[in-house]
């Protein structure tokens, strides 16, 4: 099993002009990183400071609450929104279809779209509901 | 299925085609994801459902049934597709089979023991006397 010969490489992102497909796939896998890092560090932390008692959730609260912990946690609900839309999108382009130029190019904007919306609503409902 | 079989006689002389596995892996990031887009969806529901966010309500939605398992379910499906998404985002990047083999492991046992605390603090609010 001699695999000797290398294999054929294809060209690297330098040569490609961006386009609203290219964006959403590169943002799908930024933002399932940082769900994976961020998001699920804040939820365990979450779920440890409730556990731990009264001190533990409001210093937890203090932290959640101040501008960085707000930008974290709009940026960690954009981010969940973001790799929903674009992962029911690779679900359905896992089954062949939403190749098509237009259609392609019209579902990665909708999901840039999409997530922005929801972000905004949902933060909307929760600083105006919520406390 | 065979995958190796997909190889052409020539490929199979010069030992190149398919790596003959990573198909369940594939397929299970899908499931997984399926899976997380109803409990992603029902934990941001969820939180701008409930009332408050303060320590007495979320304490008693995680120790009710209705809260305890959903949360147990998208902890334990959450760290396994993050597990299986950031293994692609390794094994694209890093190629130098020591590097790859000690980053895969990092995050085997990062997702492991995230896991693991994130379901202890739950277990303790779950069956915990209450708030």
């Amino acid at each position: 099993m001699a695999a000797t010969k290398s294999r054929p490489l294809s060209p690297h992102l330098g040569v490609y002009r961006w386009g609203p497909a290219m964006l959403v796939s590169i943002l799908h896998r930024v933002t399932g990183a940082g769900l994976s890092i961020v998001g699920l560090a804040v939820l365990t932390w979450w779920l440890l400071a409730v556990t731990a008692g009264p001190d533990a959730y409001a210093s937890f609260t203090r932290v959640a609450t101040s501008p960085v912990g707000l930008i974290v946690l709009v940026g960690l609900t954009w981010a969940f929104f973001q790799h929903l839309l674009s992962g029911i999108r690779h679900l359905v382009m896992d089954t062949g279809a939403g190749f098509d130029l237009g259609v392609n190019r019209l579902f990665a904007t909708l999901t840039i779209a999409g997530s922005m919306f929801l972000t905004a609503l949902a933060w909307y409902i929760l600083m105006g509901v919520g406390r | 299925m065979s995958v190796g079989d997909s190889a052409t006689p020539l490929g199979k002389v010069r030992g190149l085609g398919s790596a003959r596995e990573g198909g369940e892996h594939w397929l299970t990031e899908r499931v997984t994801s399926m899976a997380l887009l109803l409990l992603g969806t029902w934990l941001i529901a969820s939180l701008l459902i409930l009332p408050k966010l303060d320590l007495r309500t979320v304490s008693e939605w995680l120790h009710a049934p209705s809260g305890a398992v959903p949360m147990a379910l998208l902890i334990i499906i959450g760290f396994k597709h993050a597990l299986d998404g950031m293994k692609v985002v390794v094994d694209d990047y890093v190629h130098e089979p020591g590097n790859n083999f000690a980053l895969n492991t990092l995050l085997l046992f990062l997702a492991v023991g995230g896991g693991a605390l994130a379901l202890f603090a739950l277990a303790r609010i779950a069956f915990g006397g209450g708030a």
